[in-house]
């Protein structure tokens, strides 16, 4: 039997609560309750976002306080008593016992990215509601628990990835076919991220202007950093923010001024921009461009998340967006097409369940991690904290004019090229905008036009700006609180855009390395420039061809990056679950093969509906012979305008239809393989190997939760450290 | 302006805190734990020692990675 099985049960066991800890919990709950019946009943008025707000931190707190607790004490049977990784191997820099607040805020800032604020600003084409039921119940049974267990397991494994952990407890075929799947995920992902800063700065030259901006303050922060005043994080930084607020301002007086020519650029000039600036960024020394971006982007990042939560509870504004549009059901939208299910779960992805936040899991946190039983909070509490990042996104969506949203978000062939025709076409949907509203919407945030400015970050900075403008500024502020919401995002998107292509790079040369050996040297100049150029070729591509999408870039391939994205959950799901098997706990498997199953039925369906649908809307290959049946009668169909045209939609439709089938046959072939090693270690659970690093008795003392408790509270008193915890950090066992 | 000892407790936590958070107490980390070792250990100066944490990234770019 493995050794977790017989660990002591951790923290006190006591039955019962205390009559006052049930009473605050009998009012959390009816907070929650009191926010999902406002929402699930009020139907034709405008609902306050309070009560979406209210419905999911009362939700949370029950999730955190109840489930998560299960699931550390009972399921995993997190050991208090065991050494972690880093105490340990304590070297001071990479393995290190750090504060668990401190590593809160390191995991929140490494999972938080574009996901949470763009996926669910498009699922608000379905409504609110759809959207805001799957984040909450998701991220409680689905998302927050796989990114915990995924913590869990890597860290008694002293922090292993989750494709060697792949790898080691399944097998060498089905690893294989899961870092081949991150891979090919990878590149969706890039593609799809950078397209959501395409279309945002295309045709504003105060946006592009400003985004351009920061790659000068990134040298100057690296350089600062390198050569004047090694390690000063904080000063560079604040300095950082200030030009980066000084960009943004400056963005307006460019915009106006005979420089805005330069920087009104197409969206396919700016796709070779981003192209050239991606593969300098990843092969440029880290201290230059990534290292400073990254702070920059950090600092950024918590701050207007801290801001806009500060702008909800103080604006508290009216939701204008239907509790369930039309298309939830007609499966017809603009936005992307499909049925609530399983098109909802898909383009949400990131705020409920991330595939990617996998790989955070199983990666530098592990190693930092002070204690077993910090797990829920770190593990569990960000990923809650992630899903509050993506309800916002959705008070930000549904709190602007319904007709506005659709103008936004159609794309450019629906809607024409004149606020006329696209008044139109939204009023065709069944909601409504007139031309002088949405050139009004334009000038408000001093751009040029709104129409299809597709991919949420739009749609997300106009609600922002709403909000910010109510609380501090007014109206007179809107147009730069509107670019300084583009910024937030683009700026961190291309954060993503630069490590996510050295980590592809990364993979690649690995993956190089069994065919030429020197392409494994990752010090090897021309194996990382071949690597680098390869993978910024691949999301270029995808890029290049969702921006020439004569169907909409962002129509066509969200929904590729949504599967992708829970398809890889998926893996990290099954990974948890012949853990959880291998482990001894086959008695709660249930608590990854339930969000399991559930992934596996919405990814496979939207998967089978995208490669065999006969809707052509849907369907990749209907598509394909549609248009391809049309080529051939020699005719043109909308929103195509010309045969060129055609031809794009025939060759687009017919890569993502191989691409859906690519993703879909690497997690079949993941999942069988994990389903043969639970099999075998039912069957036989003596002769299961499992690669756990064996019990070492902890000597730190730290508590559990951001509060100490008061047994942790004389633990602390005894240990000699202080009363919070803090001394207990780094040299806490030794003193 | 003199603090009381509960408010400096109190901004020495939040110093402690924001120094991990940033990571510029890392260094500090560094030469403490080089010095539990072996008190005469030589140790690398601030500049050597952040040259070589960041470059280390080179190696491994999967080291800090960020999500979507």
């Amino acid at each position: 039997m493995p050794e977790s099985e017989s660990a002591a049960p951790p923290t006190t066991a006591k039955r019962g609560m205390p009559p006052k800890s049930i009473a605050i919990w009998a009012a959390v709950a009816l907070v929650g309750a009191a926010g999902w019946a406002v929402l699930a009943l009020s139907r034709g008025e405008e609902v306050s976002a309070a009560w979406m707000v209210a419905a999911a931190l009362g939700s949370y707190a029950i999730a955190y306080r109840f489930y998560s607790r299960f699931i550390a004490n009972r399921v995993l049977k997190a050991d208090k008593t065991r050494a972690t990784p880093a105490e340990r191997l304590d070297n001071g820099v990479d393995f290190h016992p750090t504060d668990r607040r401190v590593l809160l805020g390191h995991h929140f800032a490494a999972i938080a990215g574009a996901g949470p604020l763009v996926g669910p600003v498009l699922a608000a084409q379905m409504g609110y509601l759809p959207g805001t039921i799957w984040i909450i119940v998701g991220v409680i049974f689905a998302g927050a628990v796989q990114d915990m267990v995924t913590l869990f397991f890597s860290m008694r494994r002293d922090g292993k990835s989750l494709g060697q952990m792949a790898r080691e407890e399944i097998g060498p075929f089905g690893g294989a076919a899961a870092l081949i799947a991150i891979f090919a995920i990878m590149i969706i992902l890039l593609a799809v991220l950078a397209l959501v800063v395409v279309n945002a700065l295309a045709h504003s030259p105060w946006g592009t202007f400003s985004i351009a901006m920061t790659i000068p303050i990134a040298f100057f922060m690296g350089f600062y950093l390198r050569v004047l005043r090694p390690g000063r994080v904080t000063e560079v930084s604040l300095i950082g923010v200030a030009l980066l607020l000084l960009a943004i301002v400056s963005g307006s007086w460019v915009a106006d001024s005979s420089w805005a020519e330069t920087f009104t650029l197409q969206p396919g000039t700016l796709v070779i921009w981003l192209v050239v600036y991606g593969f300098f960024a990843s092969v440029l020394p880290v201290w230059m461009l990534l290292a400073p971006r990254d702070y920059l982007s950090t600092f950024m990042k918590i701050g207007t998340i801290v801001l806009l939560a500060l702008g909800v509870a103080f604006a508290l504004p009216n939701m204008k967006m239907d509790a369930v549009t039309e298309f939830a059901s007609s499966g017809a939208g603009p936005v992307f097409a499909g049925s609530l299910f399983p098109f909802v779960f898909i383009t949400i992805a990131c705020g409920a369940l991330s595939g990617f936040h996998a790989l955070v899991s199983s990666g530098t946190t592990p190693k930092m991690i002070q204690k077993e039983t910090q797990v829920r909070m770190i593990g569990y509490g960000s990923m809650l904290m992630e899903s509050f990042v993506a309800i916002m996104a959705l008070v930000a969506a549904s709190i602007i004019d319904p007709g506005l949203y659709f103008a936004m978000n159609s794309p450019a062939g629906l809607l024409g090229d004149s606020v006329q025709s696209a008044s139109e076409a939204v009023a065709n949907l069944g909601y409504t905008i007139s031309p002088s509203d949405l050139t009004a919407a334009a000038a408000a945030v001093e751009e040029e036009s709104l129409l299809s400015r597709t991919g949420g970050a739009p749609t997300l900075a106009v609600g922002m700006a709403e909000i910010f403008s109510a609380v501090f500024g007014g109206a007179g502020m809107k147009a730069f609180w509107y670019h300084f919401a583009i910024m937030f995002e683009a700026l961190f998107i291309l954060t993503t855009v630069d490590a996510g292509t050295r980590v592809g790079r990364f993979m690649l040369q690995d993956m190089l390395g069994n065919v030429y050996k020197p392409f494994r040297d990752v010090s090897w100049k021309p194996g990382a420039w071949i690597a680098s150029a390869v993978v910024v070729g691949a999301w270029g591509y995808f890029l290049w061809v969702g921006v020439h999408d004569p169907l909409g870039g962002i129509y066509q391939l969200f929904p590729l990056f949504g599967i992708a994205n829970q398809l890889l959950a998926a893996v990290a799901l099954t990974v948890a679950t012949t853990l959880l098997i291998k482990s001894g706990r086959l008695k709660w498997a249930w608590v990854t093969a339930v969000p399991l199953a559930w992934d596996v039925a919405v990814t496979f369906t939207a998967s089978y509906q995208k490669i065999f649908s006969d809707d052509p809307k849907i369907g990749f290959f209907e598509q394909r012979s549609v248009y391809q049946a049309a080529i051939e009668d020699g005719k043109v169909l909308p929103p195509a305008k010309d045969m060129g045209d055609m031809h794009t939609v025939v060759t687009n439709a017919t890569v993502d239809g191989v691409l859906s089938i690519l993703f879909l046959v690497l997690v079949i072939v993941v999942l069988i393989d994990a389903g043969r090693v639970c099999v075998k270690a039912i069957r036989n659970p003596a002769a299961t190997k499992l690669e756990e690093v064996p019990h070492v008795e902890s000597k730190l003392v730290a508590p559990a939760g951001l509060w100490p408790t008061k047994e942790e509270k004389a633990e602390l008193v005894t240990a000699g450290a202080g009363a919070d915890g803090k001394e207990s950090t780094g040299t806490g066992s030794s003193s | 302006m003199s603090m009381s000892p509960a408010l400096k407790e109190k901004a020495a936590r939040i110093r402690f805190l924001w120094r991990e958070a940033t990571g510029e107490a890392t260094y500090d980390r560094y030469v403490a734990h080089a010095r539990k070792c072996d008190p005469r250990a030589e140790v690398l100066s601030r500049r050597e020692f952040e040259r070589q944490r960041v470059d280390g990234r080179e190696a491994d770019p999967r080291e800090g990675f960020r999500c979507c």
